[in-house]
């Protein structure tokens, strides 16, 4: 199971402003440290790294069971969980702290939610609070949407992140605006969450990664998780912030295992998470292909490569001081991410860092998307349409000898 | 419900009142037999527009089928001395003047001020459609909601929104109630939950659901037991096909939402007729489908909409759930003031202009002797005065200046992200000047 360093690089960012109210942020200074074959490495506070190279980090691209690692952690605070059981946990602890909170989506209730994200909860809360809908991803989106308006704050839940197509009208045209068009008078503090990605042979209308689709529509934040541990914490986040989010999870990241603490936290909506410092080049990533670029990761340092791996973790809007400080440490940039090649986030993000950042570059950015293909059904075919640990290592040998 | 396909014979299209046909086309449908209500709604059941009821109806769902209020029209005609058989008192009488009026003399100018340059984009104009606005709208308290569509304006002015805050907004100007960021198709209004304004046809009806579940949600789990607060969905007969209408109809019934569906069925649909793009033009009838009373109401008379009115916010209120009323209705002007409107028969035109609601309603009150002829002049003239005041006050005030460009994007401007200097983007001046490219 990988061990995640987190980076808490904007909190002096944070410390600074004094416009808002940082009373929303418990972004405490972290440290955490982690025993490896000899080195340890400690994340401060204010964001600097020391101490050296880390030499394995991962065992499987997608982690389904706990590492052996984990039985020398035993000894650590916190508790084991389950992906999917941390999503429940922040759900669960917002919903204690804030009567408004409630939930909405097909299956929510009794049935626990397709990915068990909602179990239990409808026994405890109520039919009301956890709002089994008829199928009418539009309608209950755009109902959502009205009860934020008036005091709620629900959470909708995409029973595949696809089937939100349909609310596309919704999320588009009220989310994202109706706090504009209204000048300021009603906010749309509501959470609109799940499972999305290329999961096992779905097929390609479960395959979808609407990431790319909702990125132009302003007014909204998206974010996506990819560990237990920031998944609770941006679930928590996301349900506190005020403005609309998105919330991407990916169907075969459920089942990830990974130790978070017992006491209360929040990921920073805004920011990126510094997976694995470097020196030779900076490898941009979301969601599951973190855990792809870990694997290449693995084999590059063996090679002798010594890749920056950085989970953006927010979609829109881009967390450009983690990702500028990291291109100006390194002048190289590989883009790794599920979503198809065009108009994907990876375009986004390589046209905003050739904006901000071209003078840093010493290769031009390279982006390593999926396919624009429909998903296949095929296994075979599933693999070629995304990106694979070996292209990644191979695209950063290339960019290297740059 | 039987299809109406099991009537034996296919009627000729119902006329309103008169013995015209009111398109060009013969629509087929069915006519029936409607069977007595089964709850305590006003009105028989008699033919308003039925001319030859061939079939039995079958038998409905749990919800009462129709009522039409023929009764009040009965009652209405009777009454010569103001006894107590009167549908209105004179307060309420006034007051319900003098918000046709306001709505009225508020639409006319808004189309001259259009053609004089000084509001833009598409502006919808209500115009003949008042009596369903007044007849609904001043009933509901504050804390009821109201969600229209883009013939809004006189929506907003109904639940209360201050003429000169409309006005200024058509105008574009930074005093308008939404900023100047909404426009004739967005008016917003956190103070008389007016949740607007929506340009898409359909889009607001799952918002108005939203406000009712709200409703029920503070009732039943944020205990607060006393919040019985309503809210009021109108949308057209052209949205009446749209899915969002239905999914609606089916969440409001299913969880007994307090919800009013007001369809103001004014006939067209931009250039497209009502008899030409639904398969069954009654849309009274959708109601019963999803186990809600359908009510159809004359939308030219705002005494009888304001009795259907009160009955449906009322059941809505005791927590018994949605009503779907359609009222029928007619908009004198075009769509929109960029519709020629060459497509509507003239005499079709003419005949609706006869049943203008305003005018109806003054000759009812002075034949009533609840007003005279002096009195409405009056409030005609004050209603000028505050329209001629809103045109100043728009045209006088500033238009939103660039800072205001970004203000608004956000309720949380840390939404716009971590610069490439480790500030938020929200702390960088050139943001607050709105000169800062997001």
């Amino acid at each position: 199971m990988a061990s995640i360093f987190q980076a808490v690089g904007a909190a002096a960012a944070l410390s600074s402003s004094n416009s808002f109210d940082s009373k929303k942020f418990y972004l405490s200074s972290r440290k955490s440290v982690s025993e490896r074959k000899g080195s340890i490495f400690v994340v401060r506070s204010d964001g600097r790294m020391s101490s050296g190279r880390v030499d394995k980090l991962v065992t499987n691209a997608v982690a389904t069971k706990a590492d052996s690692a984990a039985a020398s952690t035993a000894s650590k605070p916190g508790h084991e969980l389950l992906l999917f059981e941390a999503l429940r946990e922040g759900l669960e602890e917002e919903m204690d702290r804030d009567p408004r909170v409630c939930v909405m989506g097909e299956d929510v209730g009794h049935y626990g939610g397709s990915y068990k994200v909602t179990k239990g909860l409808a026994p405890k809360y109520g039919d009301l609070r956890v709002l089994d809908t008829p199928i009418a991803e539009n309608s209950f989106t755009g109902m959502a949407i009205g009860a934020a308006m008036t005091g709620l704050r629900p959470i909708v839940e995409g029973m595949n992140m696809g089937f939100l197509l349909l609310a596309f009208n919704q999320i588009s045209n009220n989310c994202g605006m109706l706090h504009y068009t209204s000048g300021g008078q009603f906010t749309i503090p509501v959470v609109i969450r799940g499972p999305g990605g290329v999961g096992r042979q779905l097929g390609a209308e479960h395959s979808q990664r609407l990431e790319s689709y909702f990125q132009s529509i302003p007014g909204i934040q998206m974010v996506a998780c990819s560990t237990p541990y920031n998944a609770k914490g941006l679930m928590k986040a996301a349900i506190r912030s005020e403005n609309p989010v998105i919330l991407f999870e990916h169907v075969l990241l459920y089942n990830l295992k990974e130790r978070i603490p017992d006491e209360e936290y929040i990921c920073n909506l805004e920011e990126a998470e510094m997976v694995r410092p470097g020196e030779h080049i900076t490898i941009l990533t979301y969601s599951r292909m973190r855990y792809h670029v870990m694997q290449a990761a693995k084999t590059l340092v063996n090679k002798g490569y010594d890749p920056e791996v950085i989970d953006i973790r927010s979609l829109k809007p881009f967390d450009l001081h983690t990702i500028g400080n990291s291109v100006k440490k390194t002048h190289r940039v590989l883009i790794v991410e599920e979503c198809m090649r065009t108009g994907g986030i990876g375009a986004s993000l390589t046209a905003a860092i050739t904006e901000n950042f071209h003078d840093y570059l010493d290769a031009p950015i390279v982006c390593l998307s999926s396919q624009d293909v429909p998903t296949p059904y095929a296994g075979t075919l599933e693999e070629f349409t995304i990106v694979q640990p070996a292209q990644i290592v191979t695209a950063v040998e290339q960019l290297c000898q740059q | 419900m039987a299809s109406s396909f099991s009537a034996a014979k296919i009627t000729q299209p119902l006329p309103l009142n008169t013995t015209t046909t009111r398109s060009p086309d013969n629509p087929l449908f069915s006519s029936f037999k409607s069977a007595p209500p089964a709850s305590s709604f006003l009105g028989s059941t008699h033919k308003l527009r039925i001319q030859r009821p061939t079939s039995a109806r079958a038998q409905t769902r749990s919800g009462t089928v129709v009522a039409v209020s023929d009764v009040v029209k009965e009652k209405k005609l009777k009454s010569n001395a103001p006894t107590s058989n009167l549908l209105i008192t004179k307060e309420e009488g006034l007051e319900v003047y003098e918000d046709m009026i306001l709505g009225r003399a508020f639409e006319d100018m808004c189309a001259q001020m259009y053609y004089r340059g000084k509001m833009f984009g598409f502006v919808h104009l209500y115009n003949g459609q008042e009596a369903v606005s007044s007849g609904f709208i001043k009933l509901l308290k504050k804390e009821d909601s109201v969600v229209s569509t883009y013939r809004d304006h006189v929506h907003a002015l109904s639940k209360g929104v201050p003429a000169r805050a409309v006005m200024s907004e058509l105008f574009g100007k930074a005093t308008g109630c939404c900023r100047g960021q909404g426009g004739s198709m967005h008016m917003f209004s956190k103070d008389h939950n007016v949740l607007g304004g929506f340009a898409f046809i359909g889009e607001g009806i799952p918002v108005a659901t939203g406000a009712a579940f709200t409703s029920k949600y503070k009732r039943e789990v944020l205990k607060e037991g006393d919040c019985d607060h309503v809210t009021l969905a109108f949308f057209g007969d052209g949205t009446c096909n749209n899915g969002q209408f239905f999914e609606c109809l089916n969440m409001a019934a299913l969880w007994k939402l307090p919800i009013v569906f007001v369809v103001e069925n004014n006939l067209w649909a931009i250039g497209m007729s009502h008899l030409r793009s639904t398969s069954d033009p009654q849309i009274w009838k959708k109601g019963p489908a999803f186990g809600m009373p359908g009510v159809h109401v004359d939308g030219m008379d705002v005494l009888k909409v304001r009795e259907v009115a009160k009955e449906a916010i009322g059941r809505a209120r005791r927590g018994e759930g949605p009503t779907l009323v359609e009222c029928e209705t007619y908009r004198f002007r075009g769509h929109s003031l960029a519709d020629p409107d060459e497509l509507r028969d003239p005499a079709e035109k003419a005949r609706y202009a006869t049943r203008d609601p305003i005018t109806s309603l003054k000759k009812y009150m002075i034949d009533s002797k609840l007003a005279s002829e002096a009195e409405l002049k009056a409030i005609e003239k004050k209603i000028d005065e505050v329209v001629e005041e809103a045109v100043e006050f728009a045209d006088e005030s500033p238009a939103p200046s660039r800072s205001q460009l970004l203000e608004n994007v956000f309720a949380d401007p840390k939404g716009f992200g971590i610069g490439p200097d480790g500030r938020y983007r929200c702390e960088d001046p050139k943001f607050t000047e709105g000169t800062a490219h997001v």
